[in-house]
């Protein structure tokens, strides 16, 4: 260890270098966080406005509020849904481009072209399934010109199905990309030992490529899952306005300027997504992971 | 003023494109008058003025800023965007275009100053609806929040509402309409009279509501006292037991699948039905007019227990002063001379000033909006598109017939807040 004088004098420059990237994280998330959790103690008079008087009225109306358990039953339901389908696509998708290219150049040419959607609006992307599944649109018309139908299906639009639709639409990538990097990382000659050592191709999948892209999938998994707990946007313009999310409940409030119950139901909501990602990370040791 | 010295430093060229800029116009005005404010940096001043989409269009403050000298800029916001940035950002608005109700959340913030009505020339032509709170001789209903009860104010910041007329307004009037449902007559399959169609099983799946809170509640109301399932007291002030017993029968509605979908913008309702997902719903003026310009079918329908009235009012925020108050004032008085009224006509609403609106349209439009006569030609939307042909009536009548059946106004409840969670219920269900 280095004698204490010397110490503090070489500690400077490491303070400076951290600073910027601190001073970001304070005022541009600690802060705001901060106030959140103090105006969600606040009282809220109609009219009027944010009182500045202390309450617990805005937790105890909201946990003992059977609707705010509803939203949230909702909106895990649909992250759960989402989750699933988002893994099983983002990893077949990532095995086929890590495994299966051969010409590295064509790889990263069909990891860009997933991405290139990305390049335009996500609340476009979304709108445009509206004419693919609505009742005079796409699928519907085609099936009835075909005579597969006489009425046109009524669920493809304004329910649960169009909304983990359009999920699964802008949300895989977000899987894909963290499980390419994992599986990028594994070291080809452990399949063909793995093969060698008498494994099915299943069995290679099994035992070693699933194991070793762990952080990748956690990753995923925590991106997915805070995505679709935070939205309010695609659930209600794909199902409609029928369904609601946690965070559509805070938009509600916000709209009649209730703050205080937006803001303790944002508290809320920010709990239950760091426990989800508490638990991601002791099933997953990301840490040890990114520093290989 | 100090503002002159600055622009003076730039002298002669400001100065000689000021001048002919006032030649030029002093000729396109002759026929308006405007504006009368001959400030030589008036040219200079921006107006916000911020509202919803069905009434803050471009189209306005194109030819206000062509016809006044100073620019006049539209921000278009939803219904609660609108009373969070006059809470919260009030220096970004100017003018407000604000419905009535929404009048009662903001007024007692102090975000706005009251309108000197001595500076509104035309105050005597305005519309006696919200002037006196009559139409045609006859007091109008009181029931919900009429624009008379919220017309005027003790003083130029008052925070309150004054009982009778005074000589400050909260806010100029803007358009009004009364509503109804808007329906699908080619896919709907037999007549529509009442309210309670809405509701009716015959629909089941192909009705639609509004997702606004204060809004759609009022439609629902309409719709189950019409169907005899709940009394209302006061259906503009309902009770918190009333208020239960409407939301518990919506979600039944909602579960059995009864409506396709719920709107929050008039687009989402004009694609919903033009695209024939939904036959009969909540729907306001402009998205009916805008699905006829797409050539689809679309009757705004009149029915018996009459009409859901509505209005906005242009209010002014407390922080415009100086040369920018001046401008406002000319703004307001232009608003109601005669062209907006006239453009807005074609939308399906009505002007505060509706002798000057009625002024402004040709004789074919004027009979079609406003008398009730059948079309003498084709009748156009403010963007051009044929909406309908000649010999079509216009859906409700002419306006004395419209409004003299006015059933309860848009409003901001007593119970509102106990209306946004059961709304919220609704919403999750």
């Amino acid at each position: 260890m280095t004698p204490a004088p010397t110490a503090n004098r070489s500690l400077l420059p490491t303070y400076l270098q951290v600073a910027p990237l601190t001073l970001v994280l304070v005022f541009f998330f600690a802060v705001p966080v901060v106030l959140v959790v103090i105006v969600s103690f606040l009282k809220y008079q109609m009219l009027v406005g944010i009182v500045a008087q202390f309450t617990l009225k805005n937790y105890a109306d909201l946990l003992f509020n059977p609707t705010t358990w509803t939203l949230y039953l909702s909106t895990i339901k649909f992250t759960l849904i989402v989750l699933v389908i988002t893994f099983v696509l983002g990893f077949w998708i990532a095995y086929f481009l890590v495994f299966h290219v051969r010409n590295l150049l064509t790889a990263i040419g069909l990891f860009l072209l997933c991405t290139i959607p990305f390049w335009t609006s996500n609340i476009i992307r979304m709108i445009s399934w509206r004419p693919v599944l609505g009742r005079e649109g796409l699928i519907n018309s085609g099936l009835m010109k075909a005579g597969l139908i006489d009425q046109p299906i009524d669920w493809l639009l304004f329910s649960d199905f169009s909304v983990v639709v359009a999920y699964v639409h802008l949300f895989t990538l977000f899987m894909i990309v963290p499980i390419f990097n994992s599986m990028a990382r594994i070291d080809k000659s452990l399949l063909e030992a793995a093969v060698d050592a008498g494994a099915t191709r299943w069995g290679v999948v099994w035992n070693v490529v699933l194991p070793l892209s762990k952080t990748g999938i956690a990753l995923g998994t925590l991106f997915v899952v805070t995505l679709v707990m935070g939205d309010f946007f695609v659930v209600t313009v794909m199902s409609g306005g029928l369904s609601g999310s946690a965070t559509s409940g805070i938009f509600n409030d916000l709209q009649f300027l209730n703050y205080p119950r937006a803001a303790a139901n944002a508290v809320i909501l920010l709990i239950i997504v760091l426990l989800i990602a508490a638990a991601i990370f002791r099933l997953v040791d990301v840490r040890k992971e990114l520093v290989r | 003023m100090n503002k002159t010295s600055g622009l003076l430093t730039r002298k002669a060229i400001s100065r000689r494109s000021v001048l002919k800029g006032g030649a030029a116009i002093a000729g396109a005005t002759a026929i308006t008058g405007f504006p009368t404010v001959w400030a030589q940096n008036i040219k200079d001043v921006t107006l916000t003025h911020t509202g919803m989409s069905y009434s803050t269009i471009a189209d306005i403050a194109r030819q206000a800023s062509q016809d006044l000298g100073f620019k006049v800029e539209m921000s278009v916001v939803d219904h609660p965007g609108l009373t969070n940035r006059m809470v919260n950002d009030p220096k970004s608005i100017d003018i407000a275009d604000m419905e009535i109700w929404q009048s009662k959340i903001v007024i007692p913030q102090g975000v706005t100053q009251a309108v000197e009505i001595a500076k509104i020339k035309n105050w005597g032509d305005l519309t006696p609806l919200y002037t006196e709170g009559k139409f045609a001789g006859k007091e109008v209903s009181r029931q919900g929040d009429s624009p008379f009860e919220f017309m005027y104010r003790d003083a130029k910041d008052a925070t309150g509402f004054a009982g009778g007329p005074t000589a400050w307004a909260s806010f100029c009037p803007g358009f009004y309409n009364a509503d109804t449902l808007g329906i699908r007559p080619d896919l709907v399959g037999r007549e529509i009279t009442s309210w309670a169609d809405l509701i009716s099983p015959d629909f089941k799946g192909k009705a639609a509501i509004q997702n606004i809170p204060t809004i759609g509640i009022m439609d629902a109301i309409m719709a189950f006292e019409a169907a005899g399932q709940i009394k209302y007291g006061d259906k503009g002030n309902p009770t918190k037991d009333e208020l239960d017993q409407t939301i518990t029968k919506l979600i039944e509605l909602k579960k059995a699948g009864h409506f396709r979908a719920l709107w929050n913008t008039f687009d989402e309702s004009v694609n919903l039905m033009a695209a024939g997902e939904v036959v009969i719903q909540s729907m306001w003026s402009p998205a009916v007019t805008a699905v006829q310009g797409q050539g689809v079918k679309c009757t705004y329908q009149p029915l018996k227990e009459g009409y859901r009235g509505w209005g906005n009012g242009l209010g002014l925020m407390a922080h415009v002063e100086g040369l920018r108050l001046d401008a406002a004032y000319e703004y307001l008085n232009w608003y109601n001379a005669g062209w907006t009224g006239g453009f807005i006509a074609k939308q399906g609403y009505y002007s505060g000033n509706p002798t000057s609106a009625k002024a402004a349209l040709s004789e074919n439009d004027r009979g079609f909006f406003y008398e009730g006569k059948a079309a003498t030609a084709d009748i156009t939307s403010p963007t051009g598109e044929k909406t309908n042909s000649a010999g079509d009536l216009r859906d409700g009548g002419s306006y004395e017939e419209r409004f003299s059946k006015v059933g309860v106004w848009n409003n901001l409840m007593d119970e509102a807040e106990f209306l946004f969670a059961k709304w919220n219920e609704f919403n999750a269900a």
